[in-house]
């Protein structure tokens, strides 16, 4: 189990945020560069003296900043794999799994035969003679994960730990990753900006905006219920924060929102609710939509970007902020003819909309 | 006229004064070595190799300069490490103080290791209570080569200890590693090269040392009487002499520095390429 409050300022930058992760489970740190994610795992790893907060895992506290007790890294049962995995480049593989063994005081032939046996498990067994640069990345982090793992840390520590490899090997690192993950009893702690990462790996996923926690919750709930406008970017999802005109006839429910009203089913009760509208039940046209659509946006198109993996939708940004995304076939915004600077109109149904509080 | 070229007569007159400049210095040095060579032929050099007040200051000057080296190196590692890694009050100080030795006359050093380690200097009585005397002797020539040479080597290591990797340091500490085994086992090594340099230099600065050694420990034969104080001797006695022994030092200097740009190594050569690339830059 973990268990971190931080606090933190360097220069302009504060950090300020409360983590919580479950026994054996994997906390997923997802936000853009920036927004202190590796700032966290340094605190957590000891590498940084936090200014204020505390650190704890299991039944060990790590730091308490209240009465000044601070673990240096040394001293804490952690694993740390920062973005390029640094092995080190003057020791063979072998000598790199077996650092940590000699450093906490196994001897050196002993640590040999457990790194040794480490890497054949890993099936690795072969490389352990080369030196780290005549590894691909991905056996590079493979060698990186058993050195952190050779020493059954409490708190496992991965900083982007993806984004060095090539587009090809990435899918299958991240298959063996996962799996790896989930075999460990101890708690990981998973830095991405990639919200598809955070979806797979994370049991729980704490949204990272700008040094504070901008949402924490399950892939679902974050899913279903971006609670912040920065989130539902990450996510891909509209999210517009909307306070409640009136209800009824029914079920309708007529809501202000920054871009104007809009209309909705079934929404929860409450005053201010959120409104989410996925991009794809978003409607473009470039003359005004005939009565029967209840819910339109004028703008005037900002960006038009090609959706992965073929490009074949696109996703039509609208502004002026705060920015509305549809997102149509490419041949649907050709037949419109739609191009940057142009007025175009957005309109989706109000079943289209999730509303809550 | 931002788009015109420059006249050509220009052009013209910059390129004769930068070949013609370069030309001027490179003969500037290249002349007095290729003199000594004119003065030595070779069958003197041989026979001069022979003679045993050569063969006594090229021992004396091999012999104190590979101490002073070693003692530059069991000194300046723990300095080097301290001024690279840490903070503390008085560090700019102490920066300078280390840096003194490369800038003062080597006379004045020499003067002011006689006035703290001389007889009748600061230190000069504690010393001979433990039946130590520095001047005129061989462990003075040391001393003096220490004196002149150890910043050369704090100044490489330094800076090579500096320059390891963070990244390296941050893993070796999550993986259970105090300071000093991270020094031992990841610090020292990946800042071997520059060490190495270090070395070089100070080997180097220690085996041409003249004034400093000649003010504190004079020039006694076969005690304090190294190379360098031997070819000033010898001027106004053998010139054969002492244009063999002048030779000498020049090829151990050269051989010495071919050797160090072999390496990739050395103060003003190049930046090479990394040795160690990390798996892909970001």
């Amino acid at each position: 189990m973990l268990r971190a409050s931080l606090r933190h300022a360097l220069g302009e930058f504060r950090l300020e945020c409360e983590l919580e992760a479950a026994p054996g489970s994997t906390l997923v740190l997802v936000g853009e560069s920036g927004s202190g994610k590796t700032t966290v795992l340094r605190l957590l790893a000891g590498l940084l003296r936090p200014q204020a907060g505390q650190i704890r895992v299991g039944a060990e506290t790590w730091c308490d900043m209240a009465d000044g007790s601070w673990l240096p890294p040394e001293a804490r049962p952690v694993g740390y794999l920062s973005q390029d995995y640094a092995l080190f480049p003057h020791l063979p593989v072998l000598d790199n799994v077996g650092f940590g063994l000699v450093a906490s005081g196994v001897g050196r032939r002993e640590a040999r035969r457990r790194a040794g046996a480490a890497l054949e498990r890993l099936g690795l067994g072969d490389f352990a003679g080369r030196r780290p640069a005549e590894l691909s990345g991905g056996q590079q982090q493979r060698v990186a994960l058993a050195r952190a793992l050779i020493l059954e840390p409490a708190l496992l520590l991965l900083d982007e730990p993806l984004s060095a490899l090539d587009l090809e090997t990435r899918h299958a690192v991240r298959t063996e990753l996962r799996r790896t993950l989930r075999a460990l009893p101890c708690v990981t702690v998973f830095v991405t900006h990639s919200p598809l990462e955070a979806m797979l790996f994370g049991d729980r996923i704490t949204v990272l905006d700008r040094g504070r926690v901008a949402q924490s919750g399950d892939a679902p709930a974050l899913l279903r219920r971006p609670r912040t406008r920065y989130v539902a970017t990450l996510l891909g999802l509209n999210l517009l924060p909307g306070r409640v005109r009136h209800r009824g006839p029914g079920e309708e429910v007529a809501l202000e929102t920054p871009r104007g009203l809009v209309t909705v089913l079934a929404a929860e009760a409450g005053e201010e609710l959120f409104l989410v509208v996925s991009p794809d039940q978003v409607t473009l046209s470039r003359e005004p939509p005939g009565a029967s659509a209840r819910n339109v946006f004028p703008g005037v198109v900002e960006e038009i970007l090609p959706e992965p993996p073929h490009g074949e939708r696109v996703r039509v940004v609208l502004g002026p902020a705060p920015s509305f995304v549809a997102e149509v076939t490419a041949e649907a915004a050709a037949r419109l003819g739609l191009s940057v600077g142009q007025p175009a109109y957005a309109s989706f149904k109000a079943t289209s909309v999730a509303a809550y509080a | 006229m931002p788009n015109q070229p420059r006249p050509a007569w220009r052009e013209l007159a910059g390129q004769v004064a930068m070949f013609g400049l370069a030309a001027l210095l490179a003969l500037l040095v290249a002349l007095p070595v290729v003199a000594l060579l004119f003065r030595v032929p070779p069958a003197t050099l041989m026979a001069q190799l022979g003679s045993s007040g050569v063969r006594e200051a090229l021992r004396l000057s091999l012999l104190t300069s590979v101490a002073a080296t070693a003692v530059s190196v069991l000194l300046g590692l723990p300095m080097a490490h301290l001024l690279a890694t840490r903070e503390f009050p008085g560090k700019r100080a102490l920066e300078v103080l280390m840096d003194l030795p490369m800038v003062i006359p080597p006379t004045v050093a020499g003067f002011a290791l006689l006035m703290a380690f001389g007889r009748a200097g600061l230190l000069g009585g504690t010393l001979s209570a433990f039946g130590i005397t520095l001047p005129f002797t061989t462990a003075g020539v040391v001393v003096a080569q220490v004196f002149m040479a150890v910043p050369f080597f704090v100044g490489a290591a330094r800076a090579g200890f500096a320059a390891v990797d963070p990244r390296f340091l941050d893993a070796a500490a999550t993986l259970r590693a105090g300071e000093m085994h991270t020094f031992w086992r990841v610090r020292l090594p990946l800042a071997l090269p520059s060490l190495v340099a270090g070395v070089g230099m100070a080997w180097a600065r220690a085996l041409g040392e003249f004034g400093a050694t000649i003010t504190f420990a004079g020039n006694l034969a076969g005690t304090t009487r190294t190379v360098p104080l031997d070819v000033y001797l010898l001027l106004h006695e053998d010139l054969a002499a002492a244009a063999t022994l002048s030779l000498l030092l020049i090829i151990m200097a050269a051989v010495l520095l071919a050797a160090m740009r072999q390496a990739g190594l050395g103060l003003f050569a190049p930046p090479r390429a990394p040795r160690f690339a990390p798996p892909r830059a970001r």
